[in-house]
């Protein structure tokens, strides 16, 4: 019997390596992209034409910089513009594409105590927030949506450093566990558009303001520098960007809906 | 309807359908835990024996440090082998981040001290029955632990497959080093996560109900094995 | 039982290396775990005795067995097998509970085999013999574990008997075993003793020790406070401390 059951476990650990031989990338990318399930709909169209796998991991726009930073990755994927740029002029990436964009939706319970339903100022909006000290669920983890959203804050004036207190909630998690939050805690959350419209617990929580042109959220993707990291596979990475920034990569991103609602708009 | 209603008929579902994409998982999860269970005896049963066998200076510490191991945060784990596997680490030119087997890597190390600190409490308990009988026919200290682990075998197999759950249950550090890739490092654990960060409350709670289905069938597998063991070899 | 009136009648074989005799023990004080337990010991074991340790609980007859068999160091004094510092082979110790290990009975006296350097069909031949001495034989492939106390004990010579070894210490072996049992047992320690095997037992069996012993030695608080001839003790034991061990025994 022990026999029998070391060869099973032999076999198992002979066949581990079994994946090594595909033609791969690895994309660092969003939460957002992955979890509005954009990329289970993009991947198989780009492998398809090209027989490339893509291989995502999906993190925050910070992670997901820092990961490429270190050369684990062949082509960033993210949406924090003043970001993306600092990476290029660092020179751990090549090149910016603008690939594609969004927005950021303002969410909350449908009580709506702050009392700003219906309204397209996303300024405003955070001022009655904190005047109202109004629970506000924030990702705290350094990705583009908490980027976008410490932006908002200042622009509306408000130093965040004196101001929050018990009423701003600091999740430190991705966009989708904050959602459980402000979900669970009725909060107030920003969301980008496509990972909201995919998200199934909302609980008490709708859109609450839209539409403000500040909520503009673009989205680049960059191949990761070979110069500062020989292996990354620059052919491949770039026949990804070229592919996503193509007549067919722009219409795929644009036909992506989910209950008949677009999520993602081409940048060309 | 119920979340958990919701979910035992959407588990129930996945199990009938025979879902493709959950066996492909489910698979994987097996596959990346028991190569890491494998390793984890490989060098835990020794390292257990030797030191409840063995004598030789610091040993009192070692046990300390072993035990306290056994409570290793996997998120630590899996940020060490993390900056270890990664391409500006020292062994990333291996180019195993985000595969199978850096999953296999961390797990490795979460569950090889559970592994060895069990053993070495099994192993010490047979050695003080089993001294005086092995010293009188003249074993030494390395046929003595050989003896010792062969004898107290169906007490280990529980030790392996308690280091096995730890290992499939797992997903703080197999989320870091396989990054929780469709198809390629996305265990059940990484999916239970994934599906709940996209608020499928429902779906993550079925999956999470059949990685525990598939523990507990696991697990009563050993327990019989080891009744019919204990009938069989006393 | 064949050994007992037909040595000549059964294979010849010599005992394992015969090279540990006498055993030789001066000043030996023992402390096992820090305790002290023996002090002062002097005595000589030579070729083919049966001596029997007699003493109330406590005085010392396990740790001294243990002495001689090299399971404890001594703590002062010195110990010398037939010369050596270094235990020799062909000892061999049966213990008041037995150990078995988890596989089957033929297993169990291979392994002891095995570890003394018998190997292939000398040790098949071997295993045959002893199971066939203590009536286990058609027990062979059954678990050791799954056996009763006796059939555990008598295993356990069969162990020792496969062994054929020079000297024999016995650690109360009949003391867990029922009547029919413990003389099974006994009958076993003479056949080993009839193929030349030295013994050195303890035994709280008084009756038993009448039946085995050649001389007995009395072990009182860790000290030898005699050693006589069976005989002779029985009948008049010299020391005040024995004296008043027999009487107690008869109340």
């Amino acid at each position: 019997m022990n026999r029998r059951l070391f060869v099973a476990l032999w076999l198992l650990v002979s066949a581990l390596p079994v994946a090594a031989q595909e033609k791969f990338i690895t994309v660092a990318s969003t939460t957002s992209t992955e979890q509005s399930g954009l990329f289970g709909h993009l991947l198989p169209l780009f492998e398809k034409d090209t027989g490339i796998k893509v291989r995502v991991v999906a993190l925050g726009t910070g992670q997901a910089l820092d990961m490429a930073r270190r050369g684990d990755a062949d082509v960033a994927f993210v949406h924090d513009t003043a970001a993306e740029e600092k990476f290029i002029a660092e020179g751990f990436g090549v090149k910016r594409f603008p690939v594609m964009y969004n927005d950021f939706v303002l969410i909350g319970p449908k009580s709506d105590p702050a009392r700003i339903a219906g309204g397209n100022d996303i300024l405003a909006a955070l001022r009655r927030i904190e005047a109202a000290q109004a629970p506000f669920a924030s990702r705290g983890d350094k990705s583009g949506t908490h980027a976008a959203e410490l932006r908002y804050w200042k622009d509306a004036g408000i130093d965040l450093d004196a101001k929050k207190g018990a009423w701003y909630r600091d999740t430190g998690s991705g966009m989708g566990p904050t959602l459980n939050t402000a979900s669970s805690m009725n909060a107030y959350v920003l969301a980008d558009r496509g990972t909201w419209l995919a998200f199934r617990n909302r609980g008490e929580l709708t859109i609450l303001v839209e539409g403000d042109k500040r909520l503009f959220n673009q989205y680049g993707v960059m191949l990761v520098n070979p110069a500062k990291h020989p292996h990354v596979k620059a052919a491949m990475g770039q026949q990804f960007i070229d592919w996503l920034v193509s007549p067919a990569g722009q219409q795929a991103i644009a036909s992506y809906k989910i209950g008949g609602e677009q999520l993602f708009f081409p940048s060309r | 309807m119920n979340t958990l209603t919701e979910s035992l008929a959407l588990a129930a579902g996945l199990v009938t359908h025979f879902d493709a994409h959950l066996v492909e998982i489910v698979v994987l999860s097996l596959r990346v835990s028991l190569t890491a269970t494998f390793f984890s005896a490989c060098l835990g049963l020794p390292i257990g024996a030797a030191i409840a066998v063995g004598r030789f200076a610091g040993r009192p510490a070692l046990i300390v440090v072993l035990n306290a191991m056994m409570g290793l945060p996997p998120v630590v784990v899996g940020l060490v082998v993390y900056l270890m596997l990664s391409r500006a680490g020292p062994l990333g030119s291996f180019g195993l981040l985000f595969t199978p087997g850096a999953m296999v890597v961390a797990q490795t190390i979460l569950i090889t001290p559970i592994i060895a600190a069990l053993t070495r409490q099994i192993v010490a308990d047979a050695w003080a029955e089993y001294r005086e009988l092995l010293t009188s026919l003249g074993a030494g200290t390395l046929r003595a632990a050989m003896t010792l682990l062969w004898d107290t075998r169906f007490s280990l197999a529980t030790v392996l497959l308690a280091g096995f759950g730890r290992a499939i249950a797992e997903v703080g550090a197999v989320m870091i080093v396989g990054g929780n890739i469709a198809g390629v490092t996305r265990v059940m654990t990484t999916t239970i996560a994934l599906e709940t960060s996209k608020g499928d409350l429902p779906l993550a709670l079925a999956l999470g109900l059949v990685l525990i289905a598939i523990v507990l069938l696991l697990n009563a597998l050993a327990q019989w094995t080891r009744e019919w063991a204990k009938v069989r070899f006393g | 039982m064949r050994w007992r009136n037909g040595r000549a009648s059964g294979p010849r074989f010599a005992l394992a290396e015969a090279t540990g005799l006498p055993i030789r023990l001066s000043r030996v004080a023992a402390a096992p775990g820090g305790v002290p337990v023996l002090s002062d010991i002097e005595l000589v074991f030579t070729a083919g005795g049966r001596t029997v340790l007699l003493g109330p609980n406590g005085a010392g007859k396990s740790t001294l067995l243990r002495v001689l068999h090299g399971l404890v160091p001594p703590s002062a004094g010195r110990i010398a097998w037939g010369g050596a510092a270094i235990r020799p082979q062909g000892q061999a110790m049966v213990f008041q509970r037995p150990v078995m290990l988890r596989r089957s009975a033929a297993e169990n006296v291979r392994y002891a085999l095995d570890l003394a350097g018998i190997h292939g069909a000398e040790a098949d031949a071997r295993i045959d013999e002893a199971l066939d001495e203590v009536g286990l034989r058609t027990l062979a492939a059954r678990p050791a574990r799954v056996l009763s106390g006796g059939e555990q004990q008598k295993l356990a010579f069969a162990r020792v008997w496969a062994l054929r070894p020079e000297v024999l210490f016995l650690d109360e072996p009949t003391a867990s075993l029922d009547p029919a049992a413990a003389r099974a047992v006994e009958q076993i320690v003479a056949d080993i003793h009839a193929r030349g095997t030295t013994i050195v037992m303890t035994t709280h069996n008084l009756v038993q020790a009448k039946r085995l012993a050649d001389d007995v030695i009395f072990l009182h608080a860790g000290r030898v406070t005699e050693r006589t001839p069976a005989q002779e003790f029985f009948a008049a034991p010299r020391s005040a401390e024995a004296a008043a061990f027999l009487e107690g025994e008869r109340l």
